[in-house]
């Protein structure tokens, strides 16, 4: 519908390649893109949730790997305004809590599913939108209530994590080896103390071998090599991190340049410069350090001098590993060398070369930062290390969670029936429309365990009433146990979340569901002249993968 | 010359030496100009009031703002037309002056122009209708003048005008959580006014967001947020009783303006060179050093060189710090942007009580928060959200709110909400129409319907029935004589807006009065309308 449409035909008001949508239109195209973005992930929903591929349309043609919503959702082209909201906050999820980046917008897609209903009753959307407000908060202080928190046994807290990393990690690709991933994440965050911070957990990947081989080091590996003619194996090394040019140093004053009028003084010069490597180079070794990264090039001249002095040399590191290695060894990234007595430099027990597949590596062990840890995976592709990193990383952001939150409810289809039970009886106790609204909000929160059925091939309309049947008797831990394909107790499985990231996927997705319903007009701005041939279309079906 | 007709049947000519031109004259280019200014207002008409829904924007570049604040609607619009643009500075002009009512003076703009075209049907001339506008116009703000209330607060007792805020928030996205934002707004707001002078620097008051978190963790600083970091990863993270030495001139060797060339012929003049560099660093550092600063925040970068001298020094530094940012800084903490190195001195530092860094989430996204500044009269406002269209639109929200708080520590008269000054003043001039002789009565009648349209919008945003409920409240208006009844949006059982908290301020409520019939005026004015022909 264009602008020019009014009635009576105005003259246009807008600039003629805008679209406008009014009302009922700008409703239907918003819920169609947002429900079609909610589709698109929804398949990849719980443990027996599908993969998808995505190809990239750069150069290269790239090709991902992945289940994880977030990834799924910042790689396609969207053109869809409410579907952005929805990308949008899939990836504030992944930046904020790590893990749900699915569910939320599952979630956010079922309530504007549920609201849709509702418009078409005529209810006012202010109306449905003060039912989910109402909704969103007695659910979320129905499983607060339900959140257990075993912080105080260290034993307990540890089986919690890992029933929180099992889950995690049984909805991803790691799947098969979840037992051995989840020590392996449960272990890195455990090393990390009260607040752990993911930082300090470097992930590593090297083709080969297969995923079981993956493992924790509880030292440092840095994917760099040591100079030509160093020693190889350094014990009680002092290190020296520094961020400096080991090429040539450039002359930083503004305009100067050189110029000289015969060879010898070319000669010179580049004897001045070497001298002035060379004197950086002794300053250097003046600190005591006989290790020295650097996060630039090291030519061969200064590489040469450090093998000289029995200095173990290492060029090159990305900022990151410098960042990295700063903290773990408790030295500081220096950038000049006259005060030798000033600079803290970083120490550890043994710096070893070590081979992974046919790889050398640089390994750190003893280091001081005892929290620092580094995860090898293995595995037999480059996709699959990639997804496999994804969906590490999604285990470490929620235990680092629940490190932080303490806090954990059973899983499985099991809060959101909790919630669903709650707002339901809260329905019946609110006069008037709202009440209709809570109840749309429960329906859509049911949504999620049959998704989670139908996925994995169930029968999920079944399943999910015995479940509503089982939590008719409050305290119940009923969930659906994809695995065994029928209702069991998730107490005796083993299925843990993470509290704040169930409350998170709540919250958001009540929030976009919101923004989505208050719109009533869709003004769409001319797009810019590279694609002025295409500036009309059908706004709800323009979702390319 | 040449007439054609356009497949609406409407005449326009061609003129052939200007054929570059349409050209619509007459009655015909008003009743256009007023479809057109009819057709913006409609679109705004439907996020009027609490109930009023949101429009959501998606710009040429692909991004989608999702908002019911007027000016920002109609500014992201892209409106083409001309008369449309004018609407759009009505609106602006609205919000530079009261911040607040956008929406409100387009949709009484617009209903003004739809009865000004049943007029000039009638056959009354354009300017008759104008003049009986002005006349109007002067009669519905003596009677505001009449209704408003003085507006008692206190420093201490804030509490009247947080219940304004919330009146204006409780329209937008954050009314879930109006109480304490309408709290902040107004402890901004007193932090920094001038209660002498009775003005607000709006200026002191940032607004800051960053998505993540929920909008419960919005918070206000007494102070400044930066959205950046500590330039070396292992300075100090925190400081306390930071002296600040803000600083426009970067860790560099000087730059002259003037084109040079210094030129290196000898081994000698090389290492010259090389110290004279390794001088400039280390002057620098010292001189900042012996200012006694404890932090440095930098406009510019910094080398790798300088900044390691600085960490090592015990100096934790900030660069990339925009022009803005700084100004604020330097107000806030009471320091002096300081140009050369040379000019810093211990007096010229600011003072802050703490500066922080703080992380946000699983990313590594950083902000440094300077608080407890010893003029603590710059506030920030840290808005968390579920995403950017959410942080967005909250901004803009408590921007608003800010304006009211403001508007009403400038001037304390009040109005109330909810329709009911309208309806009052639609009565007032309705009454005046009868004693003024001459054509001049059938606008003031016009105006009054005109301004009925706000509690029709109101009340047919509400979900209520517009006309039943709007001659409702307008019987009782008359036979209670009690001009504070209004339209019942939030369904409070009552239509007295004193008894609900709902007001405006009454600067706010007689510029939209005055701006919409101002121009109306022009747009009535216009019999010509030339406009070159869309490019081809």
């Amino acid at each position: 519908m264009s602008a020019s449409g009014v009635p009576g035909g105005a003259p246009g008001i807008l600039n003629e390649q805008a679209i406008e949508e009014k009302g009922e239109h700008a409703r239907m195209s918003s819920f169609v893109g947002a429900m079609a973005i909610a589709d698109l992930v929804k398949t990849t929903l719980g443990p027996k949730g599908m993969d998808k591929i995505l190809q990239s349309m750069g150069r290269g043609e790239a090709v991902t790997v992945t289940n994880d919503g977030a990834t799924i959702l910042k790689s396609i082209y969207v053109d869809n305004p409410a579907a952005k909201v929805l990308v949008d906050i899939s990836k504030v999820q992944d930046a904020e809590v790590g893990d749900g980046t699915t569910s939320v917008v599952v979630l956010a897609g079922e309530l504007l599913r549920q609201a849709e209903n509702l418009i078409n009753m005529k209810i006012h959307p202010m109306t449905i939108i003060a039912g989910f407000r109402e909704a969103a908060e007695c659910g979320r202080n129905a499983i607060e209530a339900r959140a257990m928190n075993n912080s105080s046994d260290s034993a307990r807290f540890r089986e919690d994590l890992m029933n929180v990393a099992r889950t995690t990690l049984s909805s991803k690709f790691l799947t098969q080896d979840k037992e051995h991933f989840a020590n392996l994440a449960v272990d890195a965050v455990m090393r990390l103390g009260d607040a752990p911070s993911l930082e300090s957990i470097h992930i590593l990947k090297k083709p080969g071998g297969d995923l079981t081989k993956s493992f924790l080091d509880e030292g440092f590996i840095l994917d760099k090599k040591i100079g030509v003619g160093q020693p190889k194996r350094i014990e009680d090394a002092k290190i020296l991190v520094a961020n400096t040019p080991m090429d040539t140093d450039k002359i930083k004053i503004y305009g100067a340049r050189v110029r000289v009028d015969s060879m010898a003084k070319v000669s010179d010069i580049e004897k001045a410069e070497k001298d002035k490597m060379k004197d950086k180079v002794d300053k250097i070794i003046a600190h005591g350090c006989n290790v020295f990264i650097n996060r630039q090039l090291i030519y061969n001249y200064p590489e040469e001098l450090f093998a000289d002095a029995g200095i173990m040399a290492i060029e090159h590191a990305d900022f990151d590993g410098i960042e990295r290695l700063a903290s773990v060894t408790g030295g500081e990234i220096c950038s000049t060398f006259d005060h030798p007595e000033d600079v803290k430099l970083g120490s550890c027990k043994l710096i070893e070369e070590i081979m992974i597949g046919e790889e050398k590596l640089i390994h750190f062990s003893g280091v001081e930062l005892g929290a620092a840890c580094t995860v090898v995976l293995r595995g037999a592709s480059l996709h699959l290390l990639d997804e496999a990193e994804r969906s590490l990383h999604d285990a470490l952001c929620v235990l680092q969670q629940t490190v932080k939150d303490r806090r954990v409810i059973h899983g499985g289809g099991c809060p959101e029936m909790v919630m669903s039970k709650a707002i339901d009886e809260l329905a019946q106790r609110t006069p008037g429309k709202r009440a209709i609204a809570m109840e749309a909000f429960s329906k859509a929160l049911r949504a999620i365990p049959t998704i989670i059925c139908d996925n994995a091939g169930l029968d999920s309309a079944d399943l999910v009433y015995q479940l509503r049947f089982c939590h008719a008797v409050p305290g119940s831990a009923m969930g659906i146990d994809v695995l065994e394909g029928k209702v069991g107790d998730m107490q005796d499985c083993g299925i843990f979340e993470s509290f704040r990231v169930k409350e998170q996927v709540l919250l958001s997705a009540t929030e976009a569901a919101e923004m989505i319903l208050r719109v009533d007009d869709v003004i769409n701005n001319s797009a810019r002249v590279q694609t002025m041939g295409t500036g009309i279309h059908d706004s709800s079906t323009c979702l390319g993968l | 010359m040449s007439l054609a007709f356009d497949e609406y049947g409407r005449p326009f000519i061609i003129v052939k030496e200007q054929g570059q031109k349409s050209r619509v004259k007459g009655l015909e280019a008003q009743k256009q100009n007023i479809l057109a200014a009819r057709a913006i207002a409609r679109t705004l008409r439907s996020s009027l009031g609490p109930k009023g829904m949101d429009k959501m924007l998606q710009t040429g570049d692909g991004d989608v703002t999702i908002t019911n604040d007027g000016a920002t609607i109609l500014e992201q619009m892209e409106v083409e037309n001309q008369i449309g643009k004018l609407l759009v500075e009505l609106s602006r002009s609205q919000d530079h002056e009261i911040g607040d009512g956008t929406t409100g003076v387009v949709v009484l703009a617009g209903s003004l122009l739809e009865q000004a075209e049943g007029l000039l049907d009638k056959g009354i001339h354009p300017l008759r209708i104008a003049e009986g506008y002005e006349m109007a116009s002067k009669i519905a703000v003596k009677r505001l003048e009449e209704i408003s209330d003085v507006f008692e607060y206190g420093v201490d007792d804030y509490e009247p005008l947080v219940k304004t805020c919330m009146t204006t928030l409780s329209s937008k996205i954050v009314g879930r959580c109006k109480r304490s934002m309408a709290e902040m707004c107004v402890k901004a707001v007193l932090a920094v006014a001038d209660l002498e002078r009775k003005d607000v620097n709006m200026d002191l008051i940032k607004l800051e967001g960053k998505v993540g978190g929920k909008l419960e963790d919005t918070r206000l600083v007494h102070g400044i947020v930066l959205d950046k970091d500590i330039s070396h990863p292992q300075m100090d993270k925190e400081i306390k009783d930071a002296k600040i030495a803000i600083l426009t001139c970067p860790f560099e060797p000087p730059k002259p303006k003037t084109k040079h060339k210094v030129d290196i012929d000898t081994a000698e003049k090389y290492e010259q060179l090389r110290e004279c560099e390794q001088k400039y660093f280390s002057e620098m550092v010292d001189q900042c050093k012996e200012s006694g600063a404890n932090l440095i925040v930098c406009q510019w970068g910094f080398d790798d060189e300088a900044n390691h001298l600085l960490m090592n020094h015990k100096l934790p530094a900030i660069r990339w710090v925009g022009g803005v940012e700084l100004e604020l800084l330097a107000i806030a903490t009471g320091g002096r942007i300081v140009p050369r190195f040379k000019e810093l001195t211990a007096a010229k530092l600011g003072s802050a009580g703490t500066v922080k860094e703080v992380s946000f989430g699983t990313t590594k996204d950083k902000m440094v928060v300077i608080e407890d500044c010893a003029n603590s009269k710059a506030v920030t406002i840290f808005i968390r959200g579920g995403n950017k269209m959410m942080v967005d639109e909250v901004k803009r929200s408590l921007h608003d709110a800010i304006c009211v708080a403001r508007n009403l520590i400038r001037s304390n008269r009040i109005v109330y909400g909810g329709g009911s000054a309208e309806i009052t003043c639609s009565l007032a001039v309705e009454k005046a129409a009868n004693e003024v002789p001459g054509i001049e009565q059938y606008a003031f009648r016009a105006f009054a319907d005109a301004l009925e349209a706000v509690p029709i919008a109101l009340a047919e945003n509400s979900g209520l029935d517009p006309i039943e409920s709007l001659t409702a409240v307008k019987s009782r208006q008359v036979q209670e004589e009690n001009p504070y009844l209004g339209i019942d949006c939030n369904e409070e059982g009552t239509n007295d807006m004193k008894k609900q908290n709902v007001f405006e301020t009454m600067i706010g409520k007689r510029q939209q009065v005055l701006l919409a019939t101002q121009v109306v005026k022009m747009i009535l004015k216009i019999d010509d309308v030339i406009s070159p022909a869309a490019y081809q």
